[in-house]
């Protein structure tokens, strides 16, 4: 079945059978391997792009669910001489060790920043009507969804907090 | 994942007809659910019609309450302001359930119908009557007991219903709107949506094949303060072994049955002058008790107390 998604900017169109997951289009059909299979079950995070600017599972959701998307992939972010703020805070904090799951960490991170500039709430607040304040507590709770198996959480955190840090 | 087909579809009545008209054909929206236990050959439609893009995914104000489309995704839901000042129950248990990333997929719709997460509903090496009628229920005498339904059940399913949201809709007294085959919609309460598994576990809920939810209806917000606990076996993005959802003296259990379970005995309790460890107590001592529910029981009771303590110090919205 025919879609067309726009991805990192260009207009891409595919043919491909139905159970095509958006990650799978992306990954095998369209080269785009920074976006990471881990569990195929929506339970990892590692396979997190942005669409239409939120972050979702890429591995939950079918390419044709897509036509007339905006994709941004890892890809999509920066480029090796112009990173993006959150990649160059991860280099900054050393936030990885084996970098399976950066890829998905760092566009996770990307579309947590704007949720909470858009002062979406989380679990972690004493009143949900409240204004967002980007403690530990709450870069822990609204990065749930991505799993480090290597856990360099405490510098995922930290490279976290500093991009939002400049970002208030 | 086995072949299906798929179809976008135009509008409510015609993507309404297509699944009534096809016995394999199922409602696609989000997909976070459907996709993944279709890889696991759960789930096995033929042909899936794409309901995600149909214009009902806005909140509006109906008679001092909120109409919200069924596919508004969760996180958005969750950010309304009129939500948020409104039902600050529901916006908690919204934010209780799932990762950042699944709530910006999953709908309003999507997340009532959800699957139970019963370890052996997933497990296809082992018999589940849900998942194969007729074929036994594993968990009755399974290891995996803390997800175990304790009111309600049946010998032929012990599952609990997972979804957070719908605890909250149901202490809310919210109601589903639908559309039929017919092309005549309804409505009808979230807490009449879903069955108690008798002998038919795999039917969950009382709408006809084919009829969509297209909207939840919000009544204006009782008064008195709203709560929403949740406890699981980790602090975040994991499905609770048991919630309780309050407004006012309203009460809702969630994963303790397969629906979200209203517990009058509570309300009933507390509407007579009970404190609330007599009011838990009042529900409590009506679980289907076992040799391996004691501490899932005493837990539901002391949770359920806290939360109606916990509802008096917190604001009238």
């Amino acid at each position: 079945m025919k879609t067309t998604i726009t991805v990192n900017g260009q207009a891409r169109t595919l043919d491909v059978d139905s159970r095509t997951t958006l990650l799978d289009a992306l990954r095998e059909h369209l080269g785009l391997i920074g976006s990471k299979k881990g569990c195929d079950h929506g339970q990892c995070g590692a396979c997190t792009v942005l669409v239409n600017g939120a972050r979702i599972n890429s591995c939950l959701s079918l390419l044709v669910m897509h036509d007339g998307d905006q994709v941004t992939t890892i890809e999509g972010l920066g480029t090796a001489e112009n990173l993006h703020p959150v990649q160059q805070a991860f280099l900054e904090n050393d936030a990885f060790q084996c970098g399976y799951c950066t890829p998905g960490q760092i566009c996770s991170a990307v579309g947590m920043l704007q949720e909470a500039a858009d002062g979406w709430p989380s679990q972690v607040m004493e009143d949900v009507a409240a204004l967002v304040d980007l403690t530990e507590a709450e870069i822990r709770e609204r990065m749930s969804g991505n799993i480090c198996r290597c856990s360099a959480y405490p510098q995922i955190v930290a490279a976290i907090r500093s991009v939002a840090g400049d970002a208030a | 994942m086995r072949p299906f087909t798929y179809e976008r579809a135009a509008d409510a009545l015609s993507a309404v007809k297509a699944v009534a008209e096809n016995p394999g054909a199922k409602f696609l929206a989000g997909g976070t659910n459907l996709l993944d236990l279709m890889k696991l050959d759960i789930e096995r439609p033929t042909h899936l019609v794409d309901v995600g893009r149909l214009p009902f995914a806005g909140v509006e104000e109906v008679n001092g309450g909120l109409r919200v489309g069924g596919a508004m995704v969760n996180s958005k839901l969750a950010a309304h302001p009129r939500v948020r000042e409104l039902y600050p129950v529901l916006v908690r248990a919204l934010v209780s359930g799932a990762s950042g990333q699944l709530r910006n997929k999953a709908t309003t719709a999507g997340n009532l119908l959800q699957r139970t997460r019963c370890a052996y509903f997933y497990d296809t090496t082992k018999p589940c009557n849900k998942r194969q009628p007729g074929s036994g229920c594993s968990a009755l005498e399974g290891v995996h007991g803390s997800h175990d339904a304790i009111f309600g059940a049946s010998k032929a399913c012990i599952a609990s219903h997972p979804s957070d949201m719908a605890v909250a809709l149901t202490v809310l007294g919210a109601s589903v709107e639908t559309l039929t085959p017919s092309g005549a919609s309804r409505t009808l309460a979230v807490q009449d949506l879903h069955r108690l598994p008798g002998d038919t576990p795999q039917v969950e809920t009382d709408l006809a094949p084919g009829e969509l939810i297209t909207a939840v209806l919000l009544p204006p917000p009782p008064e008195g303060g709203q709560v929403y606990r949740k406890v699981r076996g980790r602090a975040s993005y994991a499905h609770g072994i048991a919630s309780v959802a309050v407004a006012g003296g309203r009460v809702a259990l969630g994963a303790v049955a397969h629906k979200p379970w209203r517990a009058a005995h509570i309300e009933d309790a507390l509407a007579a002058g009970a404190s609330a460890v007599e009011a838990a107590e009042a529900e409590l001592s009506k679980a289907d008790r076992s040799d391996r529910n004691a501490l899932k029981i005493a837990l539901v009771g002391r949770l359920a107390a806290a939360a109606i303590e916990e509802s008096k110090t917190r604001r009238t919205a």
